[in-house]
C-alpha cells in the first residue's frame, strides 16, 4: 500500500495554546506549516483554564520577574531548572503584551491597564506577602486566549488539520526527527507528514488516573509517540492533584467552595482537618488537605459502599449563599453526583489536575536527549512545549498560572529555535524506508485480533490502578505493587481488540489508540513514583516523612535529579542533575519549602 | 442516523474543551439519543456545535436558552 506523503517545512501537533502559539512564530517567517488536531483548535483544553496568566507587569503594585522566578523555584520544590524558570519569568511581560496585541480581551484596571489578582504561591520580594500577577479574561481566560491565537494563525496562512490523530514520530537512521504519521479520522486514512521541523504540543495525559479534572482528550498521544520513538519521559512521578473533584467524574469543585465554609467530612461525620491542621482546617493548602483526605480514606474513614471519598458539607450554608457565590455548584453536584448540595453533602476525592513532567527539552523548547556523556543531547528536528514538554519550570510542583504562561513562552520559544534551525539547515532529510510501517502495523492489529483485551476495561483497569497505588499520597508497599500491576494491564494494552473495523469516524479505534498512548506515561508513572525514595512537591511518600534530616521528606543529597525514564530500554531511568545556574542571577539556594 | 454522522457526533461529543461536557453529553448519547426524533437529534447536533463555555451555562442553568427550537432539548440535557 502506497501512503500518501505531505511535505510541510514545520508539523505542529496540537491546537491547544502552545501548538498555537509556536505555529505563529513559523507561519509568520513564511514558512510551510501544518497544525494537526484531535478536534477544533477552540476545543482544546486550553480553553477549560479560568485562574490566569501570570507576568509580573506590575500594574497593580509593584512586581519584579525575580521575586516571580523566586516563587516559581520554591513552588517547584527546587526540582525546577533555574535557566529556563528565569527564561520563563522574564519573558513573561512580553508574551502577555504581545497577546493583548492579537486581541485577548484581558480584564483592565480603571486607567486601562491589565488588571492583575492575586493566586497561591505569588509573593512579592522573595516569598514575602501575595502579589496581584495573574492577568484574567473574566472566567474565560484560556477560551480568550486561543481564540486569539487561532485568528493571528488565520491571518499568517497557517493550514489546519482539524481531527486528524497524529499516530507515531518518524525518525530515520541519525535519530533525527522527520515527521509524524497521522489519521485523518473523516476517512480513517493515515498520511505521512514530512517535515523539516516537528512541533509536539498534545497536552497532558490526566486521563491515567481514575479521578481526573482533565477532559476526556488528555491522553497524552504526544508522550506515548515520543516514548514509542525511543525518546526517554522527564520526571512523570510528579502529579499535581486538586482536593476536590466529584468522586467518580473528577470536574473540580472550586477551592471557593471551603472559602465560603464548606466543612470535609469522613464517614462518622467528623470534621477531621481540625486533627491535622487545627488552625487553617478546612482551608490549609492544596497538599495538606488532598493528603489528610488520602489519609482517611486510606484508614478505613472513606465514605460510601467502597469507602472511598469523603464528603464536603455546605448544607449548612444558606442557600440563598450557595446559589449566589458559588454559581454552578449545585448543577455540578445534580448532574456528575447526583446529590443536591443544599440538602446533601457532596462526594469528593483528590483528583489529578496538572502533569508536571514530559518530553525533555531545554529552555529554546528544543528537545533533548542522554547521549554518550552528554545528558541534554539536541534530538534534531525535534521540538516540545506545554503540558506535554517538560523544560523543565514546574519541577516538583506547578504554581497556579504558571502552565499558561509556559506554553505561551516555551510555545514561543520552540517556534523560533524551528525558524532559526530551518533557516540554518537545508532541505528535508531523506524519509526512512517504512516510514509508516509502525502505525500501520499497530492499526492492523487492532483490526484482525481475535480475542484480545478489550479496551473499555483495560482502560478502566489502568486508571484505578494508578489512583489506587500512584495517587496523591504515596506508600511503599502500594508503590510496588502498582508497579507489577501496571506491568501486568500493560500487555493487555498491547493486546486489544476492537469489534468495529469501519474505516470513517471509528470512535473505538481512536480510543484503543489512545489507550496505548496513556499506557506510556501510566508505567512512566508509576515506575519512576516507586524509584523516588523521598517526597518532594507533589511526590509524597508516607515512607519519606518530615525528619528534622529531610524536612519535608525531601533528601536534596540523594534526590535533587530529574528522573528520565526510557521505556523502550527495559524501563531503564537515567537520573540528570538539575540546573541550578540561572541565566544572569545568583542560584536561588536551596530552602526548606513552606509557606 | 448514518453510521457516519453518529461517529462524528460521538467524537464530538467525547472530546470536548470541559470534562463537565463530555460526561454530560456522552450520556446523554448513551441514554437518551436514541428515544430523541430524526428532528430532535438533529438540534442536538447543533447544540453539540456550540462552544463549550456557552453550552455549559445552559445545561448548568447559569444562562437562560433564549431558543425554542433548542430549548427542549437543553431541558433534556439538564435532567439526563
Ligand atoms: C480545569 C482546568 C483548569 C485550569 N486552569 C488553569 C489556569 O487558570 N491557569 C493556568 O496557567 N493553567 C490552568 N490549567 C492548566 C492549563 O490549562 C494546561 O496546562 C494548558 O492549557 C495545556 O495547554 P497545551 O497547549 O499544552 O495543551 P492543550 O490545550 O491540552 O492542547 C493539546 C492539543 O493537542 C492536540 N492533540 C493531542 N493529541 C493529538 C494527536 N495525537 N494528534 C493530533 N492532535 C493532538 C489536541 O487536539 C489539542 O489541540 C488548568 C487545567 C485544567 C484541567
Amino acid at each position: 500500500m502506497s501512503i500518501p506523503v505531505l511535505k510541510f517545512d514545520a508539523v505542529i501537533v496540537g491546537a491547544g495554546g502552545a501548538g498555537l502559539r509556536s505555529a505563529i512564530q513559523l507561519s509568520e517567517a513564511g514558512l510551510k506549516t501544518a497544525v494537526l488536531s484531535k478536534v477544533f483548535p477552540t476545543r482544546s483544553h486550553t480553553v477549560a483554564a479560568q485562574g490566569g496568566v501570570a507576568a509580573s507587569l506590575g500594574n497593580s503594585e509593584e512586581d519584579h520577574w525575580h521575586w516571580h522566578m523566586y516563587d516559581t523555584i520554591k513552588g517547584s520544590d527546587w526540582l525546577g531548572d533555574q535557566d529556563s524558570i528565569e527564561y520563563m519569568c522574564k519573558a513573561a511581560n512580553e508574551v502577555v503584551v504581545e497577546l493583548e496585541h492579537y486581541g485577548m480581551p484581558f480584564d483592565r484596571t480603571d486607567n486601562g491597564k491589565i488588571y492583575q489578582r492575586p493566586f497561591g504561591g505569588h509573593m512579592s520580594n522573595f516569598g514575602e506577602k501575595p502579589v496581584r500577577r495573574s492577568c484574567a479574561a473574566a472566567d474565560r481566560t484560556g477560551h480568550a486566549m486561543l481564540h486569539a491565537l487561532y485568528q493571528r494563525n488565520v491571518k499568517a496562512n497557517t493550514q489546519f488539520f482539524v481531527e486528524w490523530m497524529a499516530l507515531d514520530l518518524i525518525r530515520d537512521a541519525e535519530g533525527a526527527v522527520v515527521g509524524v504519521t497521522a489519521m485523518e479520522m473523516e476517512t480513517g486514512q493515515v498520511v505521512i507528514f514530512h517535515s523539516r521541523a516537528t512541533i509536539f504540543a498534545t497536552g497532558g495525559a490526566g486521563r491515567i488516573f481514575n479521578s481526573s479534572t482533565n477532559a476526556f482528550i488528555n491522553t497524552g498521544d504526544g508522550l506515548g509517540m515520543a516514548a514509542r520513538a525511543g525518546i526517554p519521559l522527564e520526571d512523570l512521578e510528579f502529579w499535581q492533584f486538586h482536593p476536590t473533584g466529584v468522586a467518580g467524574a473528577g470536574v473540580l469543585i472550586t477551592e471557593g467552595v471551603r472559602g465560603e465554609g464548606g466543612i470535609l467530612r469522613n464517614s462518622s461525620k467528623e470534621r477531621f482537618m481540625e486533627r491535622y491542621a487545627p488552625n487553617a482546617k478546612d482551608l490549609a493548602s492544596r497538599d495538606v488537605v488532598s493528603r489528610a483526605m488520602a489519609t482517611e480514606i486510606k484508614e478505613g474513614r472513606g465514605c460510601g459502599v467502597n469507602k472511598d471519598y469523603i464528603l464536603l458539607d455546605i448544607t449548612h450554608l444558606d442557600p440563598a449563599t450557595i446559589m449566589k457565590r458559588l454559581p454552578g455548584i449545585r448543577e455540578i453536584g445534580i448532574q456528575f453526583a447526583g446529590v443536591d448540595c443544599i440538602k446533601e453533602p457532596l462526594p469528593v476525592v483528590p483528583t489529578a489536575h496538572y502533569q508536571m513532567g514530559g518530553i525533555p527539552t531545554n529552555y529554546t523548547g528544543r528537545v533533548v536527549v542522554p547521549k554518550g556523556d552528554d545528558l541534554a543531547s539536541v534530538v534534531p528536528g525535534f521540538y516540545a512545549a506545554g503540558e506535554c514538554g517538560c523544560a523543565s519550570v514546574h519541577g516538583a510542583n506547578r504554581l497556579g498560572t504558571n502552565s499558561l504562561l509556559d506554553l505561551l513562552v516555551f510555545g514561543k520559544s520552540a517556534g523560533d529555535s524551528a525558524v532559526e534551525d530551518l533557516k540554518a539547515g537545508k532541505a528535508h532529510r531523506e524519509l526512512p524506508q517504512g516510514a509508516a510501517e509502525q502505525s500501520l502495523a499497530r492499526i492492523s492489529a487492532l483490526d484482525n485480533r481475535k480475542g484480545g483485551a478489550n479496551v473499555y476495561e483495560t482502560g478502566l483497569a489502568m486508571r484505578r490502578c494508578m489512583q489506587d497505588h500512584a495517587g496523591v499520597f504515596r506508600f511503599g508497599d502500594m508503590l510496588k505493587k502498582g508497579v507489577d500491576k501496571i506491568l501486568e494491564i500493560e500487555k493487555a494494552a498491547h493486546e486489544l481488540e476492537i469489534k468495529d473495523k469501519s474505516m470513517a469516524w471509528n470512535t473505538a479505534r481512536t480510543e484503543a489508540l489512545e489507550l496505548e498512548n496513556l499506557i506510556e506515561v501510566a508505567k512512566a508513572t508509576m515506575i519512576s513514583a516507586e524509584a523516588r525514595k523521598e517526597s518532594r512537591g507533589a511526590h509524597v511518600r508516607d515512607d519519606a516523612p518530615d525528619t528534622p534530616e529531610f524536612p519535608n521528606g525531601r533528601n536534596d543529597k540523594e534526590w535533587l535529579k530529574h528522573t528520565l525514564f526510557f521505556p523502550q530500554e527495559g524501563n531503564k531511568i537515567v537520573y540528570k542533575p538539575v540546573n541550578m545556574k540561572p541565566l544572569s542571577v545568583e542560584t536561588i539556594e536551596l530552602k526548606t519549602r513552606s509557606y | 442516523m448514518k453510521r457516519e454522522d453518529y461517529g462524528r457526533l460521538r467524537w464530538r461529543c467525547s472530546r470536548r474543551a470541559l470534562l463537565e461536557l463530555d460526561i454530560a453529553l456522552t450520556r446523554f448519547l448513551d441514554e437518551r439519543f436514541d428515544q430523541l426524533s430524526e428532528e430532535q437529534q438533529q438540534v442536538f447536533v447543533e447544540l453539540a456545535d456550540m462552544e463549550d463555555h456557552d453550552l455549559w451555562y445552559l445545561i448548568s442553568g447559569q444562562a437562560e436558552c433564549e431558543d425554542p427550537r433548542l430549548a427542549p432539548i437543553v431541558a433534556l440535557l439538564r435532567k439526563s
